[in-house]
């Protein structure tokens, strides 16, 4: 299973609490973690990637394995560690604030 | 005895400050949806326990949320608590956040571009709902102006949304964000002709429809934006900040303008200007007594680069004359340093007698008057700066 850690805004949509796991099938990547993250709770359709377009939201990023993959293609394997549950794919709001 | 209910939506949550009749004690709930930007909350009139509210962020995006029971409780339409979160056929839900321009061959438009703060033309991309405007009869459709100005409907209480996209014809090449973005804020519905309708966009001016949005057309005669406009008399371009109708006379609309305080007495076919004595005509919420379709409310602001009440002085003036003739009434609000600013949707009037109005501040104050504006008193004092008030008036 995929883990993903959400933020807490995203956590209170979705109403879960802590990490969340996923099944995902075939290459572990952005795209297919998302797809199955909004299929799973589809009230964060919109919330990290947006409508139609299916692109990451501007102030969203993405983290694993200490590596920022918030520019990568959205296609690019993620590390083996998230592959296997190992390590979590952090969703992450920007930093705001002063 | 009647009860009215306040809905009040600020930059970390929504809040909802409840009284009875008298409005002089109030309970104050809150914050819901904690931490979110609430642009606006609206009660159906149709059904007053049927409320909607725009939940937004700069990071995660749009969200719509329901409640049938008055604001106890919330959903998102199409997602109810406990409800399976996929269809029977394993689709996802969620479309009640949904708001793509409708840029098909059958009902939509070309998605083009629109004018940006340099100059240059730039593509229309959603950012979020402004202003929600339930039906006048039926509670499961709702109205949604967007950012960048769009008018959207959901026929089915918010769980999908279509846009009436020929809005966008009316030179939308030409419409430019304002300070505060190419928002769709205003939305009123005539409840004595169904189908007519008027909007408002910053920066794009007033449009009407009498076909329930089917075609539009640009009411801004009359305007003039000398220092925003190289054009002053332009059709479209000019920065309307709130514009607001009296039920029993759908041909009068008064109009709160970047500057100027303006009046229509055709349906918006042509502005004339009522500033008159005001200290200065610049301003956003502009609202219309429950009761006297001539008296008229507005909160002038020192200026477009000051956005604070001139001399530190919180004052709302009044016109029992439809404009021209105002007069300021301070009476419980502060009347040295203050320096807050009052935003296009944050002023309500209530339909009790004495007609209750209300207003909210960058600041985080409610102010309510219970008689019509004499008397002012403080709702609640701290929240966070607030975007939009609403009032229903229960009996």
């Amino acid at each position: 299973m995929i883990r993903v850690v959400l933020p807490a805004h995203l956590r209170n949509l979705a109403r879960v609490e802590g990490e969340v796991a996923l099944a995902v099938e075939g290459p572990v990547t952005q795209r297919t973690v998302l797809d199955a993250l909004e299929a799973r709770y589809p009230m964060l359709c919109g919330t990290v990637r947006e409508h139609g377009t299916q692109k990451r939201r501007a102030f969203v990023r993405f983290f694993a394995c200490e590596q920022d993959w918030s520019h990568e293609s959205p296609d690019t394997l993620l590390p083996e560690a998230v592959a296997t549950g190992a390590e979590p794919f952090l969703i992450v709001g920007a930093m705001a604030g002063g | 005895m009647s009860k009215v209910r306040l809905l009040v939506g600020t930059r970390k949550g929504a809040f909802i400050l409840m009284s009875d009749g008298t409005r002089k004690s109030w309970e104050v709930n809150g914050p819901l949806f904690a931490g979110w930007e609430l642009y606006h909350i609206k009660g159906s009139p149709a059904d007053p326990m049927r409320l909607y509210a725009s939940q937004t962020s700069s990071w995660f995006g749009q969200i719509i949320q329901r409640s049938d029971d008055g604001g106890k409780t919330w959903h998102q339409p199409g997602t109810a608590p406990g409800e399976p979160t996929t269809t029977p056929d394993g689709m996802p839900k969620g479309e009640s956040n949904k708001f793509v321009y409708d840029t098909s061959a059958g009902t939509g438009r070309p998605l083009t571009t629109h004018q940006w703060y340099d100059g240059s033309q730039r593509p229309w991309e959603f950012k979020r709902v402004w202003h929600l405007e339930p039906s006048l009869e039926d509670p499961d459709t709702v109205y949604a102006g967007v950012e960048d100005a769009a008018l959207f409907r959901s026929t089915d209480g918010g769980k999908s949304w279509a846009e009436m996209a020929s809005l966008r014809e009316v030179k939308g090449p030409l419409w430019q964000p304002g300070a505060g973005g190419m928002c769709l804020h205003t939305i009123l519905l005539d409840r004595s002709k169904p189908g007519r309708m008027f909007i408002a966009i910053s920066a794009a001016g007033a449009f009407g429809s009498d076909d329930g949005g089917k075609t539009w057309r640009a009411i801004n005669r009359g305007l003039k934006s000398q220092y925003e406009l190289p054009d002053p008399d332009a059709d479209v371009g000019h920065c309307v900040h709130r514009i607001a109708m009296h039920h029993s006379r759908p041909n009068v609309l008064y109009m709160q303008k970047h500057w100027d305080v303006m009046r229509s007495d055709d349906g918006g076919d042509s502005w004339y200007e009522v500033s008159g004595n005001l200290p200065t005509d610049f301003g956003f919420p502009i609202d219309v007594h429950a009761h006297e379709p001539e008296t008229i409310y507005v909160v002038p602001i020192k200026s477009d680069s000051e956005h604070f009440p001139p001399d530190g002085k919180l004052r709302v003036y009044r016109s029992r004359t439809g404009g021209n003739d105002w007069e300021a009434l301070t009476d419980g609000l502060p009347q040295r340093d203050c320096y807050v600013n009052v935003l296009r949707d944050s002023m309500a009037v209530d339909s009790l007698d004495p007609c209750g109005i209300y207003f909210g501040t960058t600041g985080g104050q409610v102010y309510g008057s219970a008689d019509g504006g004499d008397h002012w008193m403080p709702i609640v004092r701290d929240l966070p700066p607030i975007l939009s008030v609403e009032v229903q008036t229960l009996s």
